[in-house]
């Protein structure tokens, strides 16, 4: 792999880190929302401070955030902590910093869905490999459509329905929660915490694997579809090699590409994929933080969410880049061969 | 003797119901959506959702009874009225902001795959990231700091998802463009001394046709899976009983916990018969446009 695709890939990146950091930067002064204003409001209906008062306060925090300084200023300034990995202070949980809200939460989430993630992405391909080749039972085959029909439907319905025979009528698994809170007051590593936590893990994953297997299977089902009709799968079959060896050698083998890039966006979709599904359980992830971020109005914190799904997104587009070539010898980006 | 012509073949409809019994995804998925159309607009009707479906119009949480068949939520709406309501709704904001998707979208993507150079670029590009972004996050942000929260409408809630709706047909129409303008009867039409205009409405989207309905389908599934996902996160239309927003109510209410089973089962019955209705109907009208599908299940 040549250098100089490495640093355009690792330039667009940045590119892509610096249109997001602007978009999140304008889109807050596009409207007339003052956030800052909007918390403070918020406490004086509560509290009973005088319109005075609040205007002082609002003016004082306008100053310490530099927010009257004009906007070039801002813009510059906004850039360099960003750079430096700094998203802002909570409003709801001032004085804690949105960074540190963020990574609190981020391990939940990144367990909860890679998990699901790498055993959807298994289970969804193995499927669609056998629906589409030729020589598999027709009842596989015909598992296609309802999976699709499945992926169709948002994943936070599917979990209710779930809650709803699982939990609520059979008393199999808890509702919600990512650990029973009257047993462990804090996360521990002890074997009686992690059963615990599986069987709090148990609905919100198959939720999410529920809704995402179609994906997979469709995808690969398409492509090995073409495959199979290739003459290099025609010629392993003339030389009469074992099925097995066929299927596995020849024909995943070569299906399975889009499947490896489509797996690496998924995991930079990590962060927001299981939003949804976190508030319903409750779980403690990136979700259930930004649910209390719209409700608290902290808007620094959904920003910071915001920029965080998108700079996991950018970094995982170029890992696809510079994946590819090491999967698929057929392509190479030197151009000399 | 001319009289007779006409009743030799089958007439029109009977071929389309012939089609129809071998494309099962398509009739399938049609009965859904007539079936839901009929208890959203006919429960419209028929019941006062006006004031039902909106809350202190009956007493609260009464379980599904003779009375109230689908029961009662906590701040008193009769949620027969809310389902029919809610469905009207959630299929309003579906409908406004495909439309706009599909419109906006099949325009782009005819300039970009028709007419090419940089606007192609452009309109690539910009495909391209935003379709790689979340797009749910996306709209959070633009439905959280533009949108009042308190004010938002159902109007409101069509337009922000509409935001979005036009990527994916843009992306669609055009590689579809693209594959079709070298075709020989374009080439022919080219030859035979049609307009770019003519040959794009005369013989590009007819062409096109079954695609288009499919991106205008899949359009507006993705516009209720947004706006449904605002709504769960309560940047949705708080006033309105749409399907999303009686989700929200009742888990907010924690209905579950307390064993209010019916505020969240029909709902979510609804969402997911509505999703399972229009996917089928997306797969019946993809065999539509790939007779070669047809053959190879």
């Amino acid at each position: 792999m040549k250098l100089g695709y490495l640093v355009r890939r690792i330039v667009f990146l940045f590119f892509v880190i610096w249109t997001a950091a602007t978009v999140l930067f304008f889109i807050p002064r596009m409207s007339r929302v003052n956030p800052i204003r909007e918390r403070f409001n918020e406490l004086a209906r509560g509290t009973g401070y005088s319109p005075k008062d609040l205007e002082q306060i609002i003016a004082s925090y306008e100053l310490k955030f530099g927010l009257n300084k004009p906007l070039g200023e801002q813009y510059l300034d906004y850039l360099s902590s960003v750079l430096r990995g700094d998203l802002g202070v909570s409003l709801m949980r001032y004085p804690r910093t949105v960074a540190e809200l963020i990574g609190q939460a981020l391990p939940w989430t990144v367990a909860l869905l890679g998990f699901t993630t790498v055993l959807t992405f298994l289970l969804g391909t193995l499927l669609g490999a056998l629906a589409g080749w030729p020589k598999s039972p027709s009842w596989v085959k015909s598992t296609v459509t309802p999976l699709m029909v499945l992926a169709a439907i948002p994943a936070y319905t599917l979990g209710l329905l779930l809650i709803y025979f699982i939990a609520f009528r059979a008393r199999l698994l808890p509702m919600a929660g990512a650990y029973t809170t009257g047993l462990f007051k804090a996360p521990e590593f002890s074997i009686p915490f992690i059963l615990d936590l599986a069987k709090h893990a148990i609905l919100p994953a198959f939720s999410l694997i529920l809704a995402s297997l179609g994906f997979w299977a469709l995808g690969m089902r398409g492509m090995g579809v073409t495959v199979q009709g290739e003459d290099y799968v025609n010629f392993a079959e003339h030389k009469g090699l074992k099925q097995k060896r066929i299927f596995y050698a020849y024909y995943v083998r070569n299906a399975i590409l889009p499947q490896v890039t489509s797996l690496a966006l998924a995991f930079g979709a990590i962060v927001s994929a299981g939003i949804l599904v976190e508030n319903l359980y409750g779980f403690p992830g990136i979700g259930s933080l930004l649910n209390a971020a719209i409700l608290a109005n902290d808007y620094f914190v959904i920003y910071g969410i915001g920029f965080i799904t998108i700079f996991a997104v950018g970094v995982s587009m170029l890992v696809v880049d510079l994946l590819y070539p090491l999967l698929d010898p057929r392509i190479r980006y030197d151009r000399k061969s | 003797m001319a009289v007779a012509a006409p009743a030799i073949g089958p007439t029109r409809s009977t071929l389309v119901l012939r089609y129809l019994r071998r494309n099962k995804s398509l009739s399938v998925g049609l009965v859904m959506l007539a079936f839901l159309l009929i208890f959203g607009i006919g429960g419209t009707l028929l019941f006062d959702t006006a004031t039902r479906a909106y809350p202190l119009a009956v007493t609260p949480l009464q379980p599904p009874g003779p009375q109230y068949p689908l029961g009662t939520d906590k701040d008193g709406r009769d949620l027969l009225a809310v389902m029919a309501r809610g469905i009207v709704l959630t299929g309003t904001i579906g409908l406004i902001a495909g439309t706009i998707g599909i419109v906006v979208g099949t325009t782009l993507g005819f300039l970009a795959g028709y007419f090419g150079g940089i606007f192609d670029l452009v309109a690539r590009w910009v495909t391209e990231v935003l379709l790689t972004i979340p797009s749910l996050i996306l709209l959070v942000i633009i439905a959280g700091t533009i949108v009042n929260k308190n004010q938002v409408t159902v109007l409101t809630m069509a337009f922000v998802t509409a935001l979005l709706a036009w990527v994916a047909p843009t992306r669609i129409v055009r590689a579809q463009v693209l594959t079709m303008k070298e075709r020989t009867f374009v080439n022919v039409a080219r030859l035979s001394g049609m307009g770019n205009f003519e040959i794009i409405f005369k013989e590009l989207m007819p062409n096109m046709l079954p695609f288009l309905a499919a991106a205008f389908v899949a359009a507006v599934m993705g516009a209720i899976g947004a706006s449904f996902g605002l709504e769960v996160l309560g940047l949705g239309p708080a006033r309105e009983p749409t399907l999303g927003m009686t989700i929200r109510w009742s888990t907010f209410h924690s209905a579950m916990f307390n064993g209010w089973w019916w505020w969240v089962l029909w709902p979510v019955l609804a969402l997911i018969l509505i999703f399972a209705s229009l996917s089928l109907i997306n797969v019946g009208l993809d065999e539509v446009a790939n007779p070669r599908v047809r053959r190879s299940e």
